[in-house]
């Protein structure tokens, strides 16, 4: 048989069962219709789940935060305090949250050592890299490295403080207000903030000030 | 020209723009281990813990250290807590999964799939 023949008889094999889901969907698809079932878990809470996350909650909600911080000094404060009670105020439920504040002095950076613990309702699913095997060993025991990948540099007389998440504490950076954005709105400022910001792997946000301006 | 050319962006950044799902059931386990750990099936400690043994088991099998890695594990610790927890048995869980496998093969192509058309082989 020549490689064109087999080429075509696989073609032709793929094409009449490419309607036939990867098995983890299938394994997926049996546990939720047997959950569903016995009434453990209601199939429009799991819908609704999926379109909320895949579609509304990202960084946008975090972002909206941390702008507020910026401009409201008592807002800020309870932030600090008690950042779950806070958070309330734009309607998050994110329990656990601690929130923490980067400064000339001080960098922080968030990790899940474990698994990947991560204040999903204000920044949404986290990224691969935060998934990966690689940042969360390497966050801890390399951290200026992992922010060099990232493009950042800190200078040596920044402390670099990593914080290892868990399904009972959250993190949330509060990244430095850049200068030359002091008669911005926080509608605007908002718009500044980007997810990797949030998780320490982006510090200086002056270069964005053009591209959102 | 390769991305080392780039001067500051290393291995895990260049996942950066990746989308957080490449397939629709990742985002139902993650859906399920929420609605799960709402109704006390297990406890987001529980979660965490069973997530955390699978990519521990991942990484020393040497598994390559991406996505769909993280999401097998994530399925096989959700597995395992249903398991655990006693409701659905897992001989129970094979054969639905079995099920589902007949019901997409003896569906037409482009027909909505139903669990009863698996029913028979």
């Amino acid at each position: 048989m020549t490689k064109h023949d087999s080429n075509t008889i696989a073609n032709i094999h793929k094409e009449l069962h490419s309607h036939l889901p990867p098995e983890p969907a299938l394994r997926v698809k049996a546990l939720e219709s047997l959950l569903v079932e016995k009434g453990i878990v209601d199939s429009e809470a799991v819908d609704a789940w999926i379109e909320v996350y895949t579609e509304e909650i990202g960084p946008k909600r975090g972002a909206e935060i941390v702008a507020r911080a910026w401009i409201d000094p008592s807002f800020k404060a309870r932030l600090f305090d008690n950042g779950t009670e806070a958070v309330k105020d734009f309607g998050i439920e994110q329990e656990h949250l601690q929130v923490v504040e980067n400064t000339a002095d001080v960098h922080n950076m968030v990790v899940c050592t474990l698994c990947s613990c991560y204040p999903t309702s204000m920044l949404g699913i986290p990224p691969t890299w935060y998934k990966m095997a690689a940042y969360r060993s390497r966050a801890v025991r390399d951290p200026r490295g992992v922010l060099e990948e990232f493009g950042v540099e800190v200078a040596d007389d920044v402390e670099v403080r990593v914080w290892d998440s868990t399904a009972e504490l959250r993190y949330l950076v509060v990244p430095q207000r850049p200068a030359g954005t002091e008669d911005w709105d926080e509608q605007k400022l908002a718009r500044l903030v980007t997810r990797n910001s949030m998780i320490g792997t982006e510090r200086d946000l002056a270069a964005r000030i053009e591209e959102v301006a | 020209m390769n991305a080392d050319d780039e001067p500051h962006i290393g291995p895990l950044a260049r996942h950066d723009d990746e989308p957080a799902f490449d397939e629709p059931w990742q985002a139902q386990v993650l859906a399920l281990a929420f609605a799960l750990t709402k109704v006390g099936v297990f406890t987001a400690v529980q979660w965490s813990d069973a997530l955390g043994a699978e990519l521990r088991g991942a990484a020393e099998r040497g598994d390559p250290d991406d996505q769909t890695t993280y999401y097998a594990a994530a399925l096989a610790a959700l597995e395992g807590l249903i398991a655990a927890d006693g409701r659905v048995s897992p001989d129970g869980l094979s054969s639905r999964t079995e099920q589902w496998r007949r019901a997409y093969l003896n569906t037409p192509h482009g027909n909505p799939v139903k669990l009863s058309a698996g029913l028979n082989t």
